[in-house]
């Protein structure tokens, strides 16, 4: 689905949303009031611009509209991949958009992403996952590699990958897995407006992702392991 | 020039931890025999370690309670795993509670392990959370970055999220691998077997230079202690603000407009004020410490 | 990735308390824990390697160990990403040093 009728059908109370070189900023209405908008679009890049462009909009939306929620819509393929990118430690921009996403969270700001189309590693790491929950369209790719690239990478057949990925949400692509593993709160068969209202006043600050993934069977170990690890008595 | 008695750069991820921390202190938490290797690395035939790749634990530094995290980059490259990263993320939230003087993070690691990539991904995600949660709870993360396997992918973007990163010149701090890069855009773009180019876009003096990191250390385990120990009693966590956002948000967007078109340290260094950056790359560390320090700001 | 089994008979080690870990799974190395076993006099081994098809050399190697050091009363278990038959004769040496060091 294009930009336009997605952003009429989450927000049909309006909104007023610019795109500058796949950057989505601006604002719209929801049941919930009004929201500031922002992500990316086209299976974007993130380079710097794109996400110090990101960065900015969260801290003016922090500094202008105090407990303003945050709606992050997510199409990226991961992160530019060039050599200039990388000297000017695209990790550092990419650190700083997802710490102004955390400090609005400690501001008072409600936040969630929806994947719209593609979620990829780094992109998706520095905003979509860092809103308090995630959430996809029927539709999305979400996914660190695909089994091709990750058989070539890790040695290990492509048959074997495929067969595993039927069984195992713990390397298999898809927004699925992601539900099952605790990620993404739910996946949306279409774009709707009072799912997102109300995900929206269900949002908190919390991060029970590890015990999401428990309770629906995607990742057995984390949580037990972390708590484990917290609460062990001193030796 | 003196020979590093012991390379941190060639040193195991718990012989690193025996040589930072004051003698006897370190008490590992979830040791060897207490855990299992990962079951997602046995289903695809493959031997697992007892602590996949991570040792947690509490320690002194310089006298201080310090709590400890040491990636093993011998071990699948240091990579995250669905336990690896479970142990990370709870031993920041044990510092929540427990309040040590900060918390150590030897990273030396690959990024996301490809064999449990969501369940990797989603941890370096929890793991990103819990650091900035262990920070504003007035705990300091302290990232020492000198291992063979660097701060790559999502563990790159944790490093930048410590309260400071102390660097190695074998060190290297970024995203995508050059490997990844010259794969897909080609070997004009980036020549992953060119290594001095590769050290001279994201190696440590290069970091440390562009003020990355704030510091550069020996590769030596001894040097490494004595930074995070005199990092530690000049700094105090100060906690998230939108001031000191908004400065890092000009800072950074004034950095790439004056450096986008560059593809070489070099030109980066020149464009500094450093008057001979070709002999960058020989300097040993205190000559480019005080290159650094006499640098216009 | 394979998985063997072994006991063999050996002089008991002196009892220590605290488990030992030597090596790292890495390329051509391996790592070894220590644990205290069952039965005194003698020192039961388990082994997962990725190298399939090297029993006979690991039972050579491991036999040879058990009957020339002290590890009866231990558990031994490996984890092995292709070590060199010296490699691991070396690394259990230092494993049940450490072990009767009493660990670090």
């Amino acid at each position: 689905m294009s930009l336009t009728p997605l952003l009429d059908t989450l927000f049909p109370q309006g909104h007023r949303v610019q795109v500058a070189g796949q950057v989505i900023t601006g604002e719209a209405t929801t049941a919930e009031g009004a929201v500031a908008v922002l992500g990316t679009t086209d299976a974007a890049a993130i380079d710097h611009r794109m996400a110090l462009a990101l960065a900015g909009f969260v801290l003016d939306t922090v500094e202008r509209y105090p407990g303003r929620p945050l709606v992050f819509l997510v199409d990226t393929s991961g992160q530019a991949l060039s050599r200039s990118q990388e000297l000017l430690c695209l990790n550092g921009s990419l650190a700083h958009l997802a710490q102004c996403v955390d400090l609005a969270r400690r501001q008072g700001h409600r936040s969630l992403s929806l994947v719209t189309a593609n979620a990829v590693s780094g992109g998706f790491l520095s905003f979509g996952l860092m809103a308090d929950r995630a959430y996809a369209l029927a539709e999305a790719q979400v996914r660190v590699m695909d089994l091709r690239a990750m058989a070539r990478v890790t040695k290990i057949d492509h048959e074997r990958l495929l067969r595993l990925a039927e069984v195992s949400p713990i390397f298999a692509p898809g927004a699925e897995s992601y539900r099952r593993m605790g990620a993404i709160e739910a996946i949306w068969a279409e774009p709707d407006a009072g799912l997102l209202s109300a995900a929206l006043a269900e949002a908190d600050a919390s991060d029970r992702r590890m015990a999401e993934g428990r309770s629906r069977g995607g990742r057995q170990l984390a949580e037990v392991v972390a708590h484990t690890v917290e609460m062990a008595v001193a030796a | 020039m003196s020979i590093p008695r012991h390379s941190y750069f060639e040193a195991t991820a718990r012989r690193r931890l025996a040589g930072l921390l004051d003698a006897g202190s370190f008490r590992e938490i979830l040791p060897p025999a207490e855990s299992t290797p990962s079951p997602h690395l046995a289903s695809l035939d493959l031997p697992g370690a007892f602590d996949d790749g991570v040792i947690v634990g509490s320690g002194r530094l310089a006298g201080k309670p310090v709590l400890v995290i040491s990636q093993e980059g011998q071990f699948m490259g240091g990579a995250v795993g669905e336990i690896h990263g479970a142990k990370i993320v709870g031993l920041l939230r044990r510092a929540v509670a427990e309040k040590p003087a900060a918390v150590l993070f030897l990273i030396d690691s690959g990024g996301v392990r490809l064999h449990e990539a969501n369940a990797g991904l989603i941890a370096i995600s929890e793991i990103m959370r819990a650091v900035l949660a262990t920070r504003a709870a007035g705990v300091p993360v302290l990232a020492l970055v000198g291992g063979s396997c660097g701060a790559f992918g999502g563990m790159g973007i944790v490093a930048k999220l410590c309260s400071a990163i102390l660097i190695s010149e074998e060190g290297r701090l970024a995203l995508s691998g050059p490997e990844v890069i010259e794969t897909v855009a080609g070997v004009e773009e980036f020549d992953a077997k060119d290594r001095a180019l590769v050290w001279r876009v994201t190696g440590g003096k290069h970091r440390y230079l562009m003020g990355d990191c704030a510091a550069l250390v020996e590769d030596d385990i001894a040097s490494f202690a004595a930074a995070a120990g005199a990092w530690l009693a000049g700094q105090q966590e100060a906690g998230p603000s939108l001031a000191a956002l908004r400065a890092t948000q000009t800072q950074l967007e004034n950095r790439v407009a004056a450096y986008a078109a560059y593809r070489d340290g070099l030109q980066v260094w020149a464009a500094l004020g450093v008057q001979n950056p070709e002999s960058v790359p020989l300097l040993d560390r205190d000559s480019l410490v005080a290159i650094k320090e006499g640098l216009p700001t | 990735m394979e998985t063997l089994e072994y006991r063999f008979a050996s002089a008991p080690a002196a009892a220590a308390e605290t488990p030992a870990l030597c090596g790292v799974v890495g390329s051509g190395n391996l790592e070894i824990l220590v644990t205290p076993g069952a039965e005194a006099q003698s020192c039961a081994i388990s082994v997962k390697t990725s190298a399939r098809g090297f029993g006979d050399i690991w039972q050579a190697v491991l036999a040879a160990f058990a009957a020339s050091h002290a590890a009866g009363g231990t558990r031994i278990a490996i984890n092995d990403m292709g070590a060199t038959p010296a490699v691991v004769s070396l690394r259990l040496g230092q494993a049940l040093a450490d072990y009767q060091g009493g660990g670090q």
